[in-house]
């Protein structure tokens, strides 16, 4: 088992969320995390789905995703050819006798503080699932109050776009 | 008042699509645009007319070609019925049950290949057209399925009747609908026809809300689709096709495994011709009954948990397997790990996602099963006219010896019962010997199933309807009034167990009031016979919740009950009386008949499989395992 990015290029209407998200649970596929937005079309959303299978799992996986009328294209992205984030907001425990140890803490991982209050701040990080778990290590010991955390989204590396001939005519 | 007077009084009324035809322009719409009518003349102009959403329903349902509609109207849906009365091309069939019009719509389909079409309201309406969604969905059954949903506005309040069908089908169809816009029913229809019946078919559910069947709109034909990522692929690739052929001229045992596929892609001809032209040996899988007809004597029967010995020894023995239209279900393959261990695997198949879900295939090939099939014969035609005399490919004389002995030393039959009561066996096979070929046969689920699968013999593909992917009891008494009402010159019957027929037999009713003379015959053991079966063979002989009632009891009374319902009823319970009633059934066209066949319960389906095991372990009667050459 190994988890796999995949990139699946929607129309964008009602239930396709459903549709996509049910597809996995009824075959019987695991969602590591799921992200939905829209792309530089506006017909068409973007799913960057993790998803952790074997090989043969996840090509029947795309072949099931493409059945669905409603997407338009299943491309599955490479980690070393793509670039791939998450966000992070953590509430930590900072009064004011930690709150710098904090602050150089987070400065090491280019994170920032978006809200401070008499004896928590709220951190906002970005990066692959690696760099975020690093940070929420060394975070650990100060308290994590509260965390909030988006699926991942990926992009190819280079300039070809899998947008590109995605809006065939009917 | 008289309906005359209701049309004249009606403002609503819309002319038909004929009549608008005429005072059309010729279509100047796009090219690219695909055709939902099929080449229908009305195609051939753009039509624009103002109309409610309801009017705009029926106008589609008409321009798409469809003629018959099984439905019962409800709150929800009732504004689409109204202009349905007036409808002249329409013919709606008031049935009693909406589970009967989802099969009705399924048999009418499986029959002629055309869309079945049912109609049902919100709420019940719609969760009772479930079961027959989820069996078209298996059996890859071309049906459109409309159902009516409460006013936009109280969609989410738990309204009366409401229930989310598009949520609820959504596994179960190949695409649905929700509309809530009056001016998107005529897009929604054309699609739902075309994604239903193209690629690989299926049911799709077009869910209306009642506002959008009573608001006004425009309705222009044809529509344009907005389909932008359906594209199936029908074109086998040609680099595959060589690549099977040259398989197939390598291999020494090869096989064709006939699926479903063939059936729903009218690939029937094609396939008996690459047949005769390769002289391969064919098993004909359940839903495949019919492609190759059973007089051929390359043809198997049917593989399986209840194939024959041939059939299923003739995949396991087998170096190459070449699937056309067939899945791989593990009702045929058994034990997949110890499947056919020798053989290699062409698959063709017009849904990629089933090309090596179960078995990994060496040659996928993607496309339209018929013109696989097709470009196929092409190429092996080509490459034997270019192959050495002397290169021995293409012989396969001596697989096909083996073969012919393991049909001759094993062939399908069964033992009379000693007490004289009636093998159901023998019922099955009398039916199908008396009614002939051209007859279509409807089962529905279960050991009667079973036999009629193995004990009639079928000539020619949709002779024979059932329910194979999802074993939906009671499909067949409203199935076989569908298949009539497509093809009411043809005799049509229901074979049914009798648990079957107490599922679904209200749509007697249904077939007495509409003229669709049916022949149901039930083949009573008064049990769930293939449930318990399995408890005879399993479970110790514990016969759990199976028996439907006392043998000697009539409850009910399937003669009195069809009598009832203005039907024929007959009963035959020995086997003098077999031939007599069947023959009095076949003289009888203007009502439907119910045979109640009376047979002895402890019949048992064979050959088996055992559930779980290896193929290699089937059993041609109980405690009878076939003793195999020690050739290997």
């Amino acid at each position: 088992m190994s988890k796999h990015t995949l990139s699946v290029l929607v129309e964008n209407k009602p239930g396709v969320l459903t549709r996509v998200a049910a597809l996995f649970s009824r075959r019987g596929f695991n969602i590591d995390s799921l992200a939905v937005g829209p792309t530089e079309i506006p017909e068409i959303s973007r799913m960057t789905v993790v998803v952790e299978v074997e090989g043969s799992a996840l090509e029947q996986v795309t072949k099931q995703l493409n059945k669905l009328i409603e997407v338009l294209k299943v491309v599955e992205l490479d980690k070393h050819a793509s670039v791939q984030r998450e966000l992070l907001l953590v509430k930590v425990r900072a009064d004011a006798v930690t709150r710098s140890q904090v602050i150089d803490t987070i400065a090491l991982f280019k994170a920032k503080v978006v809200d401070v209050s008499t004896d928590a701040m709220t951190i906002e990080a970005t990066g692959d699932t690696e760099k975020l778990r690093a940070l929420l290590d060394v975070l650990a010991p100060f308290g994590v109050r509260e965390l909030v955390q988006s699926g991942m989204v990926a992009v190819g590396r280079g300039s070809r776009s899998i947008t590109d001939r995605s809006l065939r005519s009917a | 008042m008289t309906k005359e007077e209701i049309v004249s009084d009606t403002t609503k009324q819309a002319p038909s699509p004929a009549d608008v035809a005429s005072r059309g322009r010729p279509r100047t719409g796009s090219s690219a645009t695909p055709d939902p009518t099929n080449g229908r003349a009305e195609a051939e102009v753009e039509v624009t007319l103002e109309v409610t959403g309801a009017q705009a329903l029926v106008l589609a349902l008409e321009a798409v070609g469809a003629e018959n509609i099984f439905g019962i109207p409800g709150g929800a849906i009732l504004p689409a019925y109204d202009p349905l009365l007036d409808s002249t091309k329409l013919r709606h069939i008031l049935v009693r049950h909406e589970q009967g019009a989802g099969h009705a719509a399924e048999g009418y389909a499986s029959a002629t290949g055309k869309v079945g079409v049912c109609l049902a309201t919100s709420g019940p309406g719609a969760t009772n057209l479930v079961t027959p969604i989820a069996n078209a969905y298996m059996d890859s059954v071309p049906m459109v399925a409309i159902t009516g949903q409460v006013a936009s506005a109280a969609i989410g309040t738990d309204a009366f009747q409401e229930a989310d069908i598009r949520g609820i089908t959504m596994p179960i169809t190949k695409h649905n609908y929700l509309v809530t816009d009056a001016g998107k029913i005529a897009q929604a229809i054309a699609e739902a026809f075309h994604v239903a019946s193209t690629g690989r078919p299926g049911p799709v559910l077009v869910d209306i809300s009642k506002d959008a069947l009573q608001s006004k709109t425009t309705f222009s034909w044809p529509p344009v689709f907005d389909l932008p990522g359906y594209r199936p692929v029908t074109r086998p690739h040609g680099k595959q096709i060589r690549e099977a052929a040259h398989l197939m001229a390598a291999a020494a045992r090869p096989i064709f495994y006939v699926g479903g596929g063939v059936v729903r892609g009218h690939a029937s001809d094609a396939l008996r011709e690459l047949v005769e032209l390769t002289q391969i040996p064919v098993v004909t899988t359940l839903m495949a009954r019919g492609t190759v007809p059973d007089s051929n004597a390359l043809n198997l029967g049917m593989p399986g948990m209840h194939g024959t010995v041939a059939a299923v020894t003739g995949l396991q023995k087998s170096d190459l397997i070449i699937a056309l239209g067939a899945r791989f279900d593990d009702r045929v393959t058994g034990q997949l790990s110890s499947f056919a261990p020798d053989a290699k695997v062409i698959h063709a198949d017009i849904d990629p996602a089933e090309i090596s879900k179960n078995r990994t295939a060496q040659v996928p090939i993607v496309g339209d099963v018929g013109e696989v099939i097709v470009d196929l014969i092409a190429q092996i035609t080509a490459d034997r006219a270019a192959a050495p005399a002397d290169s021995g490919e293409w012989d396969f004389a001596e697989w096909r010896e083996r073969v012919a002995g393991w049909k001759q030393s094993f062939p399908l039959g069964y033992t009379t019962s000693d007490d004289g009561t009636l093998s159901p066996q023998y019922v099955i096979e009398r039916i199908g010997a008396l009614s002939g070929p051209e007859a279509t046969y409807v089962a529905g689920v279960g050991q009667h199933q079973m036999w009629a699968a193995q004990f009639v013999r079928y000539e020619r593909p949709n002779s024979w309807i059932n329910s194979g992917g999802l074993g939906t009891m009671g499909f067949s008494v409203p199935a076989a009034m569908g298949a009539k009402v497509a093809e009411p010159e043809r005799t049509v019957w229901a074979i049914d167990g009798d648990g079957c027929f107490q599922m679904t037999n209200q749509e007697l009713a249904t077939c007495v009031i509409n003229h669709i003379p049916v022949k149901v015959a039930i083949i009573n053991n008064s049990s769930l016979g293939m449930v318990r079966q399995w408890q005879t063979l399993f479970y110790g002989e514990r016969y759990s919740n199976t028996d439907l009632q006392p043998t000697t009891s009539r409850v009910p009374d399937f003669v009195k009950l069809a009598d009832a319902y203005g039907c024929v009823g007959l009963r035959a319970e020995t086997v003098e009386e077999v031939d007599e009633v069947i023959k009095k059934a076949l003289e009888i066209n203007d009502r439907p008949v119910v045979i109640d066949f009376i047979v002895h319960r402890d019949a048992m389906v064979w050959p088996m499989v055992p559930s779980g095991v290896s193929n290699d372990m089937i059993l041609a009667a109980r405690h009878e395992a076939p003793v195999w050459e020690r050739e290997e």
